[in-house]
């Protein structure tokens, strides 16, 4: 008797789980961040696998530049993160630009002025694409407002940029050598006393906006219920799958380049890194998705620091372009990698001497942070893909290249 | 101010029903539209015609008149309240909303009214073509239906049930039928996982609504919503909310239940836009998703009068004699104080996840309820009749626990670093 009701309960153990349904998120979807799909296997709300599916925005790239000469390259890298493109830009150019140093024959220097006028822009730039990435997520959380609040905020740095270089979105504005000068700014001149000017007015507007944003969303406890503890990426799951950037930081990891491995003018500029830590009063764990998105916010405040160091400073006098005649790097190959907002963008280029590259291969921090997406979301619920989604803040754009 | 009710009765629209039609209401098991008739109709008719009057056909004419009257005029409740939504998101973003049609866009609704008309009416050619073409009017139908028992005022009511609340929470039980008929005729994976979640939503915050809504019950000794309404008539400290401390509480389960109810954020699960595209009505286009939208406001504006007339005094106003806020156009306020509140919340927060979701009503609001329902009894049996003695103590608790709650959750505010100066 009692062996016949254990095997019955176990039994109904055993059958725990209702069927699977299989759900494709994507390519069209609100909150896919572009043209990503995810094939999602749901037991009701349970996602019991998710699994991305890539390429749907694959223009071929690394295969075109073969065919391009290397100034030619740059507007591509403009579609790849088209959200921090000033940051692709310079990845590529400081590439092409430490390819063209080894060659001892030619006294190969980025001028003073563009340094500080790539960094000026850089930083502005990562703003705008954390603005972005704090405007998305809120959305995907379900609330409208803060992604409003932060594309007001954008549209004034993209006038700045439009300033700059006369683009919005896709600059073209970092050439191998230092900077466009298709919109003239000498030093000294009211032009650049007005850029200027207009920028530190930026700063001034937007720095106390960055508490009151942390008040409407990171610390509404709504938002914090739904993103604390919620796909928790370990420091060691974070360094096996490749993840930069505030993605990594938010893991709990020190690193960022513009520190660690300065490059350009970056450690003449006092700054600090962000780092997760354990927020108890909030429940929030290091590597949660609450750490990677306040990691976003805490930088934001760190470029302004930068760009009003350079404000302070002023821009130095000089030319901004670097006198170079024709692009036509050593042969030779070079791995070169950059802090863009969304983590390290590496260009592995080979060159045998023409003015097109042989090989180049763009080494992309969305991409490696979406593969953790399968692991991190195994045995969540639908919600929280999207909550994961956001907070890895990938651009389709790059991850496909 | 004396005369304010003697200028309201100046003005004959707000005692269209007192001049017209007197006894609108069903007491006693009376018909009121025969008592119309036979009062009002017969008298004023030709001696040889009104022998001969069919009183019954004309009973039956008078209510499809009165619910024609519904039925045209609520429809356009919505129209108002989609306008309102957009500028008062627009006021919350930084934005101007519509702008373009009409004076300050006040025409934009109707705009989009004739568009959606004119669009092509989609149906999945795998779904259930039949459920799919029912359900927004399960939906339409129920939710306008719930309008038939609200008092507006004394006089505009289109029937006084002696079971209106009851009838109130049954009909609008019955939308969910219309949720899960449309995800599962869409034959979208998207939509039936909008549908269920709504389901299991809706199912879920009706027992704390209904439970918070017995603690009305209790005190009033009804369900009829005009004596409920009645029993408010002593100006602002008579009204429900205040009468007692468990009152209060079960007006703010009433109202988060209710905004689960009409899945709004932060209960916006069923249509997360982010998540699972557009939920249950994803499959549907043109004229049927118009008639899910305008039932959706519908509900809201439903849900809001339901809470004011069962907590905030219906169409009493705050000052016993006088019309202060009273009537029609004071109902009208309240309710419509707590649409924006509901606007408010959703420009404002984010939403709560499947489980949290569940957690908050199980968890948090069924106890409460069913502890408020022990502790009306118990006031019941200590202050058997409200007195003024009573109504203090009743305050006197409310305020010491409001001060406790900002103490106890408040704290975060208090300690919230100071902002960061500029350098």
């Amino acid at each position: 008797m009692e062996t016949t009701q254990q095997t019955e309960s176990k039994i109904i153990e055993l059958k725990p789980f209702a069927d699977e349904m299989v759900v494709n998120m994507g390519p069209q979807h609100p909150s896919t961040h572009g043209v990503l799909r995810l094939e999602l296997k749901l037991d009701g709300e349970v996602v019991r696998e998710a699994i991305p599916h890539i390429g749907y925005l694959h223009r071929c790239f690394e295969k075109h530049s073969e065919n391009l000469s290397y100034p030619q390259i740059i507007p591509f890298t403009d579609r790849m993160d088209y959200i921090a493109a000033m940051n692709q830009n310079w990845g590529f150019c400081l590439a092409v630009e430490k390819l063209l140093e080894m060659d001892e024959s030619k006294n190969f220097e980025v001028p003073e002025r563009a340094e500080y006028l790539r960094v000026l822009i850089c930083e502005l730039n990562r703003i705008a694409s954390h603005l972005l990435s704090f405007g998305t997520y809120g959305m995907d959380l379900g609330a409208f407002t803060p992604f409003l609040y932060a594309f007001r905020d954008r549209e004034r740095l993209l006038l700045l940029f439009e300033k700059i270089c006369g683009a919005r979105l896709t600059y073209n504005y970092i050439r191998i050598g230092g900077v466009s000068e298709i919109i003239p700014m000498e030093s000294g001149s009211i032009a650049e006393q007005n850029f200027l000017d207009e920028v530190e007015a930026f700063l001034d507007y937007f720095e106390p906006l960055i508490d009151e944003y942390n008040e409407l969303l990171t610390k509404n406890s709504i938002f914090v219920q739904r993103t604390m503890g919620v796909a928790v990426m370990s420091a060691e799951m974070a360094l096996s799958y490749g993840a930069t950037g505030p993605n990594l930081r938010g893991s709990g990891i020190d690193w960022d380049l513009r520190r660690d491995e300065p490059y350009s003018i970056y450690d003449r500029f006092d700054f600090d890194v962000p780092v997760a830590v354990d927020v108890p009063e909030l429940g929030a764990v290091v590597g949660d998705c609450w750490c990677r998105y306040k990691i976003r916010m805490d930088e934001m405040k760190e470029s302004v620091r930068i760009v009003r160091q350079i404000l302070a400073e002023g821009l130095p006098d000089g030319p901004v372009m670097a006198d170079l005649k024709a692009v036509r790097p050593p042969k030779g190959e070079i791995y070169f990698r950059s802090e863009a907002p969304r983590g390290e963008l590496g260009f592995y280029i080979v060159s045998d001497g023409t003015p097109k590259p042989v090989r180049l291969k763009g080494r992309s921090p969305c991409f490696s942070a979406l593969s953790a997406l399968q692991e991190l979301s195994r045995g969540l619920m639908v919600a929280d893909i999207i909550a994961i989604i956001g907070s890895i803040d990938i651009v389709m754009g790059e991850v496909d290249r | 101010m004396s005369d304010f009710r003697a200028m309201l009765a100046g003005f004959p629209y707000f005692n269209i029903s007192e001049n017209f039609f007197p006894n609108l209401r069903l007491q006693d098991g009376r018909n009121w539209a025969e008592e119309f008739i036979q009062n009002v109709v017969i008298p004023r008719l030709p001696e040889a015609v009104a022998s001969h009057f069919p009183v019954e056909i004309g009973t039956v004419l008078v209510m499809f008149a009165c619910a024609g009257v519904f039925v045209g005029v609520v429809p356009l409740l919505p129209l108002v309240l989609v306008l309102a939504e957009r500028k008062v998101s627009a006021r919350f973003q930084n934005r101007t909303g519509p702008m373009r049609v009409g004076p300050w866009g006040i025409l934009q609704t109707l705009a989009d009214g004739v568009k959606l008309i004119f669009k092509e009416d989609f149906i999945p050619p795998q779904g259930d073509k039949l459920l799919f073409l029912l359900a927004p009017y399960i939906i339409f139908a129920c939710s306008f239906a719930v309008f038939a028992a609200i008092p507006f005022s004394e006089g505009i009511l289109v029937s006084d049930f002696n079971i209106g609340i009851f009838y109130i929470m049954a009909i609008s039980s019955v939308i969910v039928m219309g949720v899960i008929m449309a995800g599962w005729s869409s034959n979208s994976k998207w939509s039936l996982l909008g549908s269920l979640r709504s389901a299991a939503q809706i199912v879920s915050y009706e027992i704390p609504l209904g439970l918070s809504i017995l603690t009305v019950v209790m005190l009033v000794e009804s369900l009829s919503m005009q004596e409920i309404v009645a029993s408010q008539s002593n100006g602002v400290f008579s009204w429900l909310i205040f009468r007692t401390p468990f009152a209060f509480i079960a007006f703010f389960i009433f109202f988060i239940s209710s905004i689960a109810e009409v899945n709004r954020t932060p209960f916006d699960l069923p249509e997360a836009e982010s998540e699972i595209v557009a939920g249950f009505h994803t499959e549907y286009s043109g004229m049927r998703f118009a008639l899910f939208f305008i039932a959706e406001y519908a509900n809201m504006f439903a849900v809001s009068a339901i809470a004011v007339t069962l907590f905030l005094g219906g169409w009493e106003g705050v000052l016993p004699g006088y019309d202060i806020l009273g009537g029609f156009p004071g109902f009208v306020i309240k309710s419509m104080g707590l649409v924006f509140l509901m606007m408010w919340l959703r420009w404002t927060l984010p939403r709560l996840r499947v489980d949290q979701l569940m957690n908050l009503c199980w968890k948090y609001f069924i106890p409460i309820a069913f502890f408020n329902i022990l502790g009306t009894g118990i006031w019941g049996l200590i202050f058997p009749e409200d007195t003024v003695i009573s109504t203090s103590i009743s305050c006197a608790i409310i305020y010491i626990g409001l001060i406790a709650a900002y103490k106890v959750a408040g704290r975060g505010l208090a300690q919230r670093p100071a902002p960061q100066p500029n350098f």
